[in-house]
């Protein structure tokens, strides 16, 4: 086990650094002068002088490359051009929402798409399956923001006035606030990294509600949050039943269930104890996989939806021509997922022993 | 626990495959696809789009660009639809879709939106398969240290959330069609690559391919005319799978105003109107339903054609 953590660590290392080149790349082939795509047509030619020494463009592009590298290396994502504030102090302020927004979406799309696709398999062919089949099948192929728009519509337009109306925009209602972790427990006091991090939870509303007991709150940012969570779960929701559906059915053909089936076991034994266990293996990572689909879907969700959180930022950089933002972002996101995907390849590993010999 | 060891195929009666008559894979692919409702529902929508790409000039009743104020009295902007044959009143000017903010007619954008919309999703992945294609078969079959690199490289591509890296590389290069369209390609080639190497490693060791080369036959030839044919099925799935993938990725990044707001796409039709959902949603609504409707009849032709390759699935 531990020669296959290893390997695959090793694996994910090369794969890192080409993350780095490629966004390093992307900055550099910005068609014309780097200083006045950064800056603006107006900058001086003294402005821009300083700010080629600056961020040292007079070097040779290798040398940059180790520049770049070793900026990285001390966290320092750059420095925003239209909020003049550092790369990684934005990025702190706005991922909060951008967490809360994607483990939400993925809880929706597992815990509806898994028992669906299970259901779908059960029921081969009843009216359960087909009608399933027919919504995951229109759920993969509708636009993230086009859904988004939808749900607007029904929900806080046609459904307006009825106990079913739900918020179109924003975390939570005006006038409500969660009251952040160090307010409610008086912590004042406390400095440094861990006031970092009580602030950094405290952004994230729902948990902070939850353990604070700020009921009134959580309610709301809930029911703000529920549409967002439809928009950007509905995609990766269907592609989990359906894997789940076929992994269920190809299980249920193999030999071990014939033999469990033979040895006169109950049948909700036989599919729920013996093969549903196994079916469940390949969910696994397309479970993982997912979050490079809910990453890019959080750009549409959070612009239809005006929630500022990482993607929304990413918007508002592309349209305002902020590279460094654009830059930084991409490459936590990118990072974030490679992370990811080795944690669920490495899960892999330690749910189906025959993953670690080959 | 499960001990699946992977058993040789099982050979079909030989006798019932000299009797059976000659069978080509396109006519076999046919009939499969045929057998399947979900798939002649994808086939009918991608032929009705097809239709509409080719005839968009004749079958739109106005141009894309041309705004009704001044052509017509008492013009509204953001008019809902108006079909006289749904008992809208025959005094009014019939618009199906409504009209936008501009005065212009939806239906007509929508319409004549299709060519580029779709178009870009076609030559995006006609690129990918042609670059990934080539990458993935040199990989397969020098394998070694040309294969690690090659695919080494693709890991990272993937490494990407493709349609944010679509997203970067467009405002890096510029917004144009052609970019966008170099974008979407690029994002998809690991995906070509891998199928078509994963083929050719598959293929590699045949008998077959060993006679050609002890013909004589060069190594362009030994992977052109033996090998890759190997590879033309699942990328004729995964292909048309792809393009649906395509026309939702362009339709994203015309809403997050990376393509020029000025080209006439369904995407960009919804990034300039988004903000007037509650005031007139037939301006969004149309577009986002095209969109849809193209993406699954890509969907389900690509499921049917996946099943109808499938010799193992084969009734």
């Amino acid at each position: 086990m531990a020669r296959f953590i290893a390997r695959r660590l090793l694996v994910t290392i090369p794969v890192l650094l080409g993350l780095v080149f490629v966004v390093f790349s992307l900055a550099r082939i910005i068609p014309g002068d780097p200083c006045r795509a950064v800056l603006g047509e107006r900058a001086t030619d003294a402005v821009c002088n300083d700010f080629i020494v600056r961020y040292g463009l007079d070097q040779p592009i290798p040398v940059q490359f180790v520049l770049y590298v070793e900026q990285l290396s001390h966290g320092d994502l750059g420095t925003s051009i239209k909020h003049s504030r550092p790369v990684t102090e934005l990025l702190i302020e706005r991922l909060p929402t951008t967490i809360e927004l994607t483990l939400m979406a993925l809880l929706f799309a597992i815990v509806i798409g898994i028992p669906l696709g299970l259901l779908s398999a059960y029921r081969r062919n009843s009216p359960i399956d087909v009608g399933s089949m027919i919504i995951a099948n229109i759920g993969v192929s509708m636009p993230v923001f086009v859904l988004g728009l939808l749900l607007q519509f029904l929900f806080a337009l046609l459904l307006k006035g009825t106990p079913l109306a739900l918020p179109p925009s924003g975390r939570l209602s005006s006038g409500v606030e969660v009251l952040s972790l160090v307010e409610v427990w008086h912590l004042e006091s406390v400095t440094g990294a861990v006031r970092g991090v009580l602030d950094f939870v405290s952004r994230l509303y729902i948990p902070t509600a939850l353990i604070t007991g700020q009921w009134g709150a959580l309610g709301d940012a809930l029911r703000h949050l529920l549409l967002p969570m439809i928009a950007l779960g509905t995609i990766p929701l269907a592609i989990i039943a359906r894997i789940t559906r076929s992994s269920l059915l190809e299980v249920l053909g193999l030999d071990y269930v014939r033999t469990a089936r033979a040895k006169g076991l109950r049948e909700r034994s036989v599919v729920l104890r013996h093969a549903t266990r196994n079916a469940l293996l390949p969910v696994v990572t397309i479970v993982g996989l997912q979050l490079g689909g809910l990453l890019s879907g959080a750009v549409l969700t959070e612009t239809t939806f005006n929630l500022a959180g990482v993607g929304r930022t990413v918007f508002e950089a592309i349209t305002g021509r902020d590279y460094v933002v654009i830059q930084g972002f991409t490459l936590i996101i990118a990072v974030t997922y490679v992370m990811v995907n080795l944690l669920v390849d490495l899960s892999y590993g330690i749910l189906d022993p025959r993953v670690r010999q080959r | 626990m499960t001990d699946q060891t992977t058993a040789p195929p099982v050979l079909g009666d030989a006798e019932g495959l000299l009797t059976a008559r000659p069978a080509s894979l396109w006519r076999d692919t046919l009939a499969g696809i045929l057998r399947q409702r979900s798939a002649v529902i994808g086939l009918a929508i991608l032929i009705m789009f097809t239709f509409v790409m080719i005839f968009a000039d004749q079958i739109a009743p106005f141009g894309a660009k041309d705004s009704m104020l001044g052509l017509e009295p008492g013009v509204v902007k953001q008019a809902p639809p108006c079909v006289h044959l749904l008992g809208c009143p025959a005094d009014r000017y019939e618009h199906i879709l409504g009209l936008d903010t501009n005065f212009q007619d939806v239906f007509s954008r929508i319409v004549i939106g299709s060519r580029i919309s779709i178009g870009i999703g076609f030559a995006a992945i006609g690129l990918a398969i042609i670059i990934g294609g080539t990458i993935g078969a040199v990989a397969g079959y020098l394998g070694g240290k040309t294969d690690n690199i090659l695919m080494r490289t693709m890991d990272v591509v993937l490494a990407f959330p493709s349609l944010l890296l679509a997203i970067v590389i467009v405002s890096a290069l510029g917004s144009s069609l052609v970019n966008t369209m170099l974008a979407i390609g690029i994002v998809s080639i690991p995906i070509y690559a891998r199928i078509v190497r994963a083929s050719v490693l598959g293929a590699r060791e045949n008998d077959y391919v060993t006679a050609s080369r002890a013909l004589g036959e060069s190594t362009a030839g030994i992977l052109v005319r033996r090998i890759m044919p190997n590879a033309v099925t699942p990328l004729i799935v995964q292909g048309t799978l792809g393009i649906g993938t395509a026309v939702l990725e362009i339709a994203a990044l015309a809403f997050v105003g990376v393509v020029s707001l000025s080209e006439v796409t369904w995407g960009s039709m919804i990034a300039i109107e988004f903000q007037r959902l509650f005031t007139a949603p037939h301006i969004i609504l149309a577009p986002g339903l095209a969109i849809t409707l193209v993406v699954l009849g890509f969907n389900l032709l690509g499921d049917g054609l996946r099943d109808a390759f499938d010799p193992r699935l084969n009734r």
